[in-house]
């Protein structure tokens, strides 16, 4: 296919990236743990500042942004270079991407403390932040497309069409939701008003979940559970046709967060419709993830890595099947407004978005920093804590959003509401308090990988250049 | 099925990239462009005005201090939700909504219309320590809001940027904003002073809690509404 030639990866970016992914993700979490802690004690808000609805913000955007995101830019700069045997198109872009995003990130954290916001969820940042994400992001986009053009093998493989599908939808995304007028440097008001806005805010808000937690992780699991497990891809068919399909059908889905809002009802209906097909793609996804360990289960026995995996694909098959499922309109009645969000929203993302994450970190780390895991033993325990923790997390807020759905629209004989809005607050405090014990196991297993990763790079070294196409190449394509 | 169609594709990038840009493009352009021009989408609602230069501040303040984490302002179509917070939300209210603040957890109650359900001095107790009137609330105390002075020198410009957006202040109630948002302020103090018995400050009564409390007290008021007190009363014995 390819001559042999020696090629220089620039792992420095990838570094980078790796280890402030690992801060953030860090920093998020202790932030949700203390949200989550608030929430059971409300004396733990220190107002003015570390306050629930100021923090809670900050929460997201860091992990979202600061650890997701950080942990994308790393698996797709490790991961383009080795799928096009070519070094990055440019370093100093490179450069640029790592540092103006972390830049970015603390000025999000700074600004949010400071409650500049636009309230708008997962967009909260203010305009002069937002064009300097769409600067770093276009800085990303010509580098890995500089790259890609300039690859050294034919075809591209799937982790990195799920790379594009990122660039591009993000781009467009972010670029018109954050549309608004400037009162100063850090006020602005939103292009739109009302129901308009709410639209396009969850049009974002939706697609953001589907193009920064779900297509750019799949690139992460196309990539490097094959490369863990050491064998291609179950299916390639499988991976064409959730592919287009996901990316299309995502697009639609939107609505399902205005379901009974005032957003005409055949946008509802669209909403809903599509949310139901995505089950399909989704779970595409989750079969050719989980196809692929076929016949390798005996090694996920003793493999942490591969059990992140396989429980991180599993969270998403779930997730993805619950989503539709509260798309539908009695349902959405009900889970609507509740921790049943929340325990949806978290099932995906400490089930599938951060173990993946997790598992990718502990692939890429050993090798940027050419050694072996400190400890695998320490990573194995980080995996139990971690899904102790969110089995808590999630079970507990999913018991809790039924109750307080139920709790909310109980009516007596005499058709009077049965509970007073506190009572419902009073009665799921036991399960925020679980979810505090939960959040903390998981928190505690991210401090058991610092550990690792800590001690990991003290025993190696950034120095040995890398031997490009001697390491073992990349599955690509493969299967049926 | 095979997929040696697509096999091309895979390895001729621009195309690649086009394709997946028109894959992504359409369900956006279906879901937001219509809306946003067909007539009945939001339907023009009697009495809907804009916020005056006060109660603008308190929203600015309601969005800085993230009360719409825990409080929706989208009242459903369902008779519990309507008996609790009023009647559903129409389109026509949030003409002037910007940005929108439906939110997406209801943490605590609905607030889109609180407004006149509770004396400015309930309030005023509330929001310096929610505990003092519902001992088993989450709700944060927000005490500083009572210290910070309530800052004016942008309202001008804010209603100036509202109307290019297409707001309908009059030239009067631009030019006049710091006076006029002021004038409210001590309308809202007096009321608190002299008719709740509130002791206020001076302090107190340039600070930041006075535009919230006249935020809040505007919520879900430009619309007449038959009385939900009822309903409200009869789920909620002993509430203040
Ligand atoms: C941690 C979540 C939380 C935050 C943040 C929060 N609240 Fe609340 N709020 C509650 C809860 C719970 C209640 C119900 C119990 C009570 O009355 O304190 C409540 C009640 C209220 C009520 C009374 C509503 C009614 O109909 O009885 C008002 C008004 C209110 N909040 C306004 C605000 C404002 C304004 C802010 C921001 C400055 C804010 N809240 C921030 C949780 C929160
Ligand atoms: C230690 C781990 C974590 C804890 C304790 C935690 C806690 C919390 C809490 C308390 C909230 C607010 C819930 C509410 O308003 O009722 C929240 C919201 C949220 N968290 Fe986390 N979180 C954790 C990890 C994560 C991770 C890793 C991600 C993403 C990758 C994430 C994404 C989110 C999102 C998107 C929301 C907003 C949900 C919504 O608006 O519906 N969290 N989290
Ligand atoms: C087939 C796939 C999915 C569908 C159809 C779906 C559907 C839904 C629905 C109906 C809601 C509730 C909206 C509301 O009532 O307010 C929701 C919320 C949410 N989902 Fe999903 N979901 C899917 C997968 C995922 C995945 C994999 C994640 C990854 C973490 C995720 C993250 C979220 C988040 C963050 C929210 C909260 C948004 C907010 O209110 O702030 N979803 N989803």
């Amino acid at each position: 296919m390819s001559e042999r030639v020696s090629i220089q990866y620039d792992m420095a970016v990838v570094r980078g990236f790796a280890i402030s992914a690992l801060v953030w993700g860090a920093v998020g979490m202790l932030v949700g743990l203390l949200a989550a802690l608030q929430l059971a004690f409300p004396d733990l808000n220190l107002p003015p500042y570390l306050q629930f609805g100021r923090i809670r913000p900050i929460h997201t955007n860091a992990v979202i942004f600061g650890f997701t995101l950080g942990v994308v830019f790393a698996g797709s700069y490790y991961g383009v270079q080795r799928l096009c045997r070519v070094r990055m198109f440019s370093d100093s872009l490179s450069r640029i991407n790592l540092w103006g995003w972390n830049a970015i990130i603390v000025a999000a954290a700074v600004t949010l403390l400071l409650g500049k916001s636009t309230s708008k969820e997962y967009a909260e940042l203010e305009w002069p932040i937002d064009i300097a994400i769409a600067v770093v992001w276009v800085v990303y986009a010509i580098n890995f497309f500089g790259t890609v053009a300039r690859r050294r093998e034919k075809g591209m493989y799937v982790a990195i069409w799920f790379w594009i599908a990122t660039i591009l939808t993000i781009a467009m995304l972010h670029i018109f939701n954050s549309m608004a007028l400037p009162v100063s440097w850090w006020k602005s008001y939103s292009a739109y008003a009302g129901i308009h806005d709410a639209n396009i805010q969850w049009w974002y808000g939706h697609n953001a979940v589907g193009f920064l937690l779900t297509t750019p992780i799949l690139g992460l699991m196309y990539y490097f559970l094959p490369k863990q497990i050491d064998r291609p891809i179950f299916s390639h068919r499988l991976s064409i046709v959730h592919f287009w399909s996901l990316i299309f059908i995502y697009m639609w889905a939107g609505p399902h967060h205005l379901i009974y809002s005032p957003l005409p009802d055949w946008a509802q209906t669209f909403g809903t419709a599509f949310s139901v097909m995505l089950i399909l793609p989704s779970w595409g996804g989750m079969v050719n993830g989980l196809l692929t360990m076929r016949g390798a289960w005996d090694r996920v026995r003793t493999d942490p890595l591969l059990k992140m995996f396989a429980v991180g694909i599993t969270f998403y098959g779930m997730s993805t099947f619950e989503g539709p499922m509260m798309a539908v309109k009695s349902v959405n009645s009900l889970s609507h407004f509740t921790n049943w969000t929340i325990g949806h929203v978290h099932s995906g993302a400490l089930g599938w978005v951060a173990l993946t994450c997790f598992a990718s970190l502990y692939y890429m780390i050993p090798r940027l920093w050419h050694t072996q895991l400190y400890s695998v033993r320490l990573a194995e325990a980080h995996f139990w804590v971690a899904t102790i923790g969110l089995v808590l997390y999630v079970t507990s807020m999913w018991i809790s959003g039924v109750t307080q759905g139920l709790m909310w629209r109980a009516v007596n004989p005499d058709g009077s509401l049965t509970y007073t809005f506190i009572e419902t607050v009073a009665a799921i405090r036991v399960y925020d308090i679980i979810r505090v014990c939960g959040g903390a196991l998981y928190l505690s297993g991210v401090v058991l990988m610092f550990i690792n990763v800590w001690k990991t790079i003290q025993q190696g070294s950034s120095a040995v250049p890398e031997a490009g196409p001697a390491l073992t190449p990349a599955p690509v394509g493969g299967g049926k | 099925m095979g997929y040696d169609w697509h096999r091309p594709l895979e390895s001729q990038t621009l195309r690649f990239t086009l394709l997946t840009f028109l894959a992504i493009v359409v369900g956006g352009l279906v879901l937001l462009i219509p809306p946003y021009f067909m007539q009945g989408t939001v339907e023009t609602i009697e009495g809907v005005r804009p916020y005056t230069a006060l109660e603008l501040e308190g929203r600015d303040l309601y969005i800085r201090e993230g009360c719409n984490n825990c409080h929706s302002q989208m009242i459903r179509p369902f008779k519990a939700e309507t008996d609790r917070y009023g009647p559903f939300t129409m389109a026509g209210e949030n003409v002037y909504e910007r940005p929108f603040l439906y939110g997406s957890r209801r943490t605590g109650p609905d607030l889109s219309r609180v407004g006149g359900n509770y004396p400015d001095s309930w309030h005023w107790i509330h929001f310096r320590r929610p505990q003092d009137i519902e001992p088993r609330s989450n709700m944060p105390s927000f005490a500083h809001l009572y210290r910070w002075p309530l800052d004016l020198s942008l309202t001008q410009r804010k209603l100036e940027v509202l109307r290019t957006l297409g707001h309908p202040y009059a030239d009067e109630e631009v030019r006049d904003a710091v006076a006029e948002a002021q004038a409210q302020a001590a309308v809202v103090v007096a009321r608190l002073r002299d008719e709740q018995g509130i002791q206020v400050s001076e302090t107190e009564a340039g600070s930041e809690i006075v535009a919230l409390i006249a935020y809040m007290q505007r919520l879900g008021t430009d619309v007449d509404l038959p009385p939900i007190e009822s309903a409200r009363a009869g789920a909620a014995p002993g509430r203040p």
